[in-house]
This record gives C-alpha cells, structure tokens and sequence, in this order.
C-alpha cells in the first residue's frame, strides 16, 4: 500500500501535535520546581530519577531480554565517583569521570559475560553490586582510611531535578530514536532469537555490549546526579540492591512493549514507597516482592499490556447471547452446586493454576 | 607453615560451600529452575538452629531432624504451587531460566523481609563447640571441623545416591536430557520436585552447620546464592562431583585472600575466580563439549 500524499500530511500533522504536547510536558515539569513544596520537589525528583533507570533499564533488557540485575552497581558507581572526587574536581568534572567510570565497568562486565551466554551475564549482574561495594569498603578502608564521604556542594536540588528531566528527556530520544532504527531492530531480533539473529549477520557480540553501555551509562549519570542530594554516602549507602530491585519491578509492571510503559510502572511505586518505606520499611520489601511475583505470573505484560487489552475489549460489541441474565444464572448454578473436592485443596488449587495460566500465556 | 593451615582452614569453608552449590545444582541442574531465593532458606534453617539452641538448647545436630525435613517439604510446595505454573507455560529453557529468576527474585524479598520482620536485622550468635581442637599439630575451632565433617558426610551420601542407585541414575538422565528421561519412562516432573525439595534440604543442613560458627542476620542468604551460583558454573551445571571440587577452591582461594589481602573481599575472589574460569574455560572447569 504505498502513501498518498494526504495520508503523509496527516502523519506529519500527528506527529507534530505529539513532539508539541510533548515539549509542553517537559516545559510544565522543568516549571514545577517553582512551584511546588520542598517535600513535593523531592518525590518528583525521585520519580524522574528512577523513571530514568527503567528506560535505561529497559533499554537493554526489554530488546535482549536478558534481565540485568546490576543497575544499582552503576547507580552507586555514578553516585560514588562522584562523591570521592567532588573535593579534588569541579562538578561536571566528577559528573565526566563517573560516565567514564560506569562506561568502563559497563564494557569489562559485558564483554566478558555477554560473549557467552546470557545465564552467566545475569549471574554476574545479580552479584555486580555487592561485589563493588565489598571493594569500595575495602579500598577506603586500606587506602584512604575513610568510611564515607561529605559531598558539601553549590547544587541546589531545583538544579539536580532540572538536570534529571533534562536527562530523561534525553534517555526518551535514544529510546524513541532506538526503535526507529536498524540498530534497535537488530536488538529485537537478538531477544527473538540469537541463532537467526547471527544467521541474518548481526554482529550479537557487539549489539549487545554496546547497547549494555548506552544504558549503564544513563544509570551512572543518574547517580552521579543523584550525589550532591545526600550530604555523606557511604558505599553501603551508595551500592543499595533494593534500587535495582525496584527498577526491575517498575520496568515489568509497566510492560515494555511501549518506551512509556515505564512511566505506569514508576509512579505507583514511588508513590507507595514513600509511604511504606519511612514508616515499614521491611513490610516494603515483603510488599514489592508480592507485587513482583504476581506481575510475573498474572501480568506478564504489565500494565500497558491490561491497558492494550481493556482498549481492545471496548472496541468489541459486547458478547452476550443469552441477555443480561445469563451471566447471572451462570454464577447463581456455580455457587448452588456442592463443593466437592476430590484431590483435596492442593488438587483444586491446581486445577485452577491450569485453567488460568495457559489462558495468561497465550496472549503474549 | 602458616600457608598450609590456612589452606585447610579454606578447605573447611570450601567443603561448606560445595554442600550449598551440591543443594543448589539439584535445584538447577535437574529441576531446572534457577532459584535465586535458594539462601533465603539457609537463612531460615540457620535461625531456626539459633532459636532452638537458645530457647530449649537442642543439639543443632538434633534439631537438623526438625529443620531438614521442614525445609524439604517447604521446597517441594515452592516447586508444586509457584514453580509448575512457570514450567508449564515455558517453551525453552531460557525462557524457564528467565521466568524463575524473576519469580525467585520476588520470592527472595519477601522470604527476606518476613525473616527481619520476625527476628529483627540484628546479629545473631551462639556458641556452640567453640572450643579449639588440635590436628594434625594445627588448631581449628572445633565447630568448624565438625561442620567440614557433617558436610563431607552429606556429599558423600549424595554422591552415592546418585550413583548407586536406581532413583539417582534418574536423577542424573533428568540433568542431561529431560526430553529422553521422559521417553525411558522417568516422571519428570514428579522427580523434578523431588530433586528441588532435596537441593533445600541440604541448604537446611547447610545453614544450620553455618549457624554454628559464623554470625548471622536475616540479609546472609543472598551472599550463599551467590557463591553457590558461581561455583555450580564453575564446576558445570548438573555436574555434582563439579560442584564439590569448585567449592572447596572457591573455599582455599577466599582463606588466601582472607589471610594475604583482606577477610572483607570474600565476593571479589568468588567473582575473580568465576571470572578466570569463563575467560580460560568458557565450558566450566569439567566441561566437555
């Protein structure tokens, strides 16, 4: 079917209201540091922070689809470097180095492991941060003979959330540009299918590592950002597994068909966690474990997937051949039949399991 | 010769470690699933060795009684109700790899914070055969000489169940084609379960002999997962008498580090070396193919 001429100045018309609305966006975020409390300013910096890990995050894993479990090793990296250079370096300086630092680490981790087999890269992500941080104690410890740092700097949080959004703004380009281009398709396919993607003459190797480094590079930048926030970090502090966790969770909840689905996944969370983690901070974490467990089995799309799907049942006539009431006789025959339970509760609970997860999996 | 003793003091750990790796290989060699909330339940043995200990002074070697077979049936209902959903609907095994990973990883957070909101993050201790013990003309802590020993008991008794027996040639023709297992007539998921309840049991064996030396807190388990991650791929996935040679290295190179560089580096030299094995032999230190 090729384009006509009105169909083309339509599209073109579409996508300029979609960058306008956009740039509106941005514009009335980059606004609101004016205009909101301290407190309100801190939460929205926390959410554009961690809105820039999953896109990082998502990056990579949601074309690989190797989970990576190390975005808190390039966050406390960022936020680290940072903190043990601010006294010696000018800011954007420290901000440099600590890009390079994560870029390193990123290129050493991926074409170690990536080369071989995507099982050895996760397990290499899952330990990455502790590791660094056992490192980072030792070194200051038997070098420096510190335990943490002050980072006193003239950064005003309004100029840290400004840099964020700025940064998010800039992981959404790469995102957007990414899946336009040959290099994101190439990407998709190695998620796919590794074999057909070496078969076609994609370069797996390097595909990969390189996109490892273009989304550990986001996430260090964002710690390094994140440094002057907190007065003194210390490698436990700056190295924390839950930050990894977390973004692992936001980036499945909001499904990463769409480069916004992050967005649905990020906010809820961060909202929650303010409110459980000061108060019930280990009720948080037996919390978001229950809330990843159930995305993984009932969500495998996470909630853009349900918002795909709630749009698509709207547009369908409604489907009822025997009227209104039949629905109704329907659960009116189940609650009145007897409960029999032949297998005992383990079995009935295993008949459901099979009822409803093939029906889940198939849509995927 | 300081060098010697500290290399049988490593060797002490390292049997410790090849037990936890032997217990995670079954999970993940022969059941498949790659269970990142493994070390939760060394945890949870190691605590409930501790409670026992100090609230009624059981024997941790009799309360293992207790532990183990808790553990074990705590594994199976993991693999019955969270894990067969996953098995299921998963068409490859890196998809399966992929799939348990996330559950597990839920699994973890949960299992973790309801441990520190039960017993609180605090540091736990207590003394249990802390007395020394002369060997060989070297001294060791005589908790540790029993755990090395308790722990060379359960990898021999393993060893020989796998290889003496009916059930553990099954067991080893699920580690390297469960497709054909299923054909020579093996229940494969029935004995998939059984092979992931065992791998926890020896994890509970494993805590509670860790609980008797080492101090502990609700966050240790994922430092065991860890290890036990490492040295099952450096021995070869499946590969059980891997798993026991890679854990006692693992166990003398972290001792060398502790006594020649810093006893705070135990991760580094478990990546180190698991670094070193991928570069030299991408296939593990017994891989064939």
């Amino acid at each position: 079917m090729t384009e006509t001429s009105e169909d083309k100045r339509i599209r073109r018309k579409r996508a300029a209201a979609a960058v306008g609305a956009l740039a509106m966006l941005v514009a009335m975020l980059a606004a609101l540091p004016w205009l909101v409390s301290d407190y309100s300013l801190s939460l929205l910096l926390n959410l554009i922070c961690y809105l820039v890990l999953t896109i990082a995050w998502a990056l990579f894993s949601g074309t690989t689809r190797l989970v990576s479990l190390a975005t808190s090793a390039f966050y406390g990296v960022g936020m680290y470097t940072v903190a043990m250079l601010i006294k010696v370096l000018p800011l954007y300086a420290a901000f440099a180095v600590a890009i390079g630092a994560g870029a390193v680490l990123a290129l050493i981790v991926g074409v170690l492991t990536l080369r071989i087999s995507g099982m050895f890269f996760v397990i290499f992500s899952f330990g990455l941060s502790e590791m660094m941080r056992e490192l980072m104690v030792w070194w200051e410890i038997n070098q420096t003979h510190t335990m943490g740092r002050y980072v006193y700097v003239d950064f005003s949080t309004t100029k840290i959330y400004e840099h964020m959004l700025g940064l998010g703004v800039l992981v959404f380009l790469v995102g957007w540009l990414l899946r336009r281009s040959r290099f994101g398709l190439a990407l998709l396919v190695i998620g796919e299918d590794e074999t057909v993607a070496r078969q076609v003459g994609i370069n797996v190797p390097f595909a990969k590592v390189a996109i490892f480094i273009v989304s550990a590079m986001f996430m260090t930048l964002s710690g390094a950002l994140m440094a002057p926030r907190f007065g003194f970090i210390n490698p436990n502090f700056a190295f924390n597994p839950l930050v990894s966790f977390q973004v692992v969770i936001m980036a499945i909840l909001g499904g990463l068909q769409q480069l916004w689905g992050p967005v649905l996944g990020v906010i809820p969370l961060i909202v929650l966690s303010e409110q459980l983690q000061t108060e019930f901070p280990f009720w948080y974490s037996v919390f978001l474990g229950l809330v990843f467990m159930v995305i993984v089995y009932f969500l495998p799309r996470g909630l853009t997937g349900l918002l795909e799907d709630g749009w698509a049942a709207l547009g369908r006539p409604l489907d009822l051949p025997r009227g209104f009431s039949g629905p109704l006789r329907d659960a009116w025959a189940l609650l009145s039949r007897p409960i029999s339970l032949p297998r005992g509760i383990a079995g009935a609970i295993e008949d459901r399991w099979i009822k409803i997860m093939p029906r889940l999996t198939e849509k995927r | 010769m300081p060098a010697i003793e500290v290399v049988l003091g490593g060797m002490i750990l390292g049997g410790l470690y090849a037990l936890v790796a032997i217990g995670f290989n079954l999970q993940f060699g022969m059941a498949r699933i790659v269970n990142l909330a493994y070390g939760e339940f060394l945890m949870g043995a190691a605590f409930a060795a501790f409670w026992m200990f100090t609230l009624a002074s059981i024997n941790p070697l009799l309360g293992m009684l207790a532990s183990v077979p808790v553990t074990f049936g705590a594994n199976w209902l993991v693999y019955r109700v969270l894990m067969m959903p996953l098995v299921r609907r998963a068409r490859t095994r890196q998809e399966l790899e992929g799939e348990t990973i996330l559950a597990t990883f839920g699994l973890l957070f949960v299992l973790r914070g309801l441990a520190t909101l039960a017993f609180s993050a605090d540091n736990r201790y207590y003394d249990y055969l802390g007395q020394p013990l002369q060997i060989f003309g070297f001294t060791f802590a005589a908790n540790r000489v029993l755990a090395f020993a308790m722990a060379c008991v359960f990898t021999a008794a393993i060893l020989l169940v796998l290889n003496r027996t009916r059930f553990g040639t099954a067991l080893r023709a699920l580690a390297i084609d469960p497709v054909g297992a299923e054909l020579v007539g093996i229940d494969v998921r029935a004995l998939s379960g059984i092979a992931f309840a065992g791998g926890g049991a020896l994890v509970a064996v494993a805590g509670t002999l860790v609980s008797t030396f080492l101090t502990f807190n609700p966050a240790i388990g994922i430092e065991f997962t860890m290890k036990a991650l490492v040295v099952v791929i450096m021995g070869g996935i499946g590969n059980i008498g891997g798993s026991l040679v890679a854990g006692l290295l693992l166990g003398i190179a972290e001792a060398l580090c502790s006594y020649y560089v810093d006893s705070g580096l135990t991760l580094a030299v478990a990546y180190a070396l698991f670094l070193i094995v991928l570069v030299v032999r991408p296939r593990g230190l017994f891989g064939t193919a």
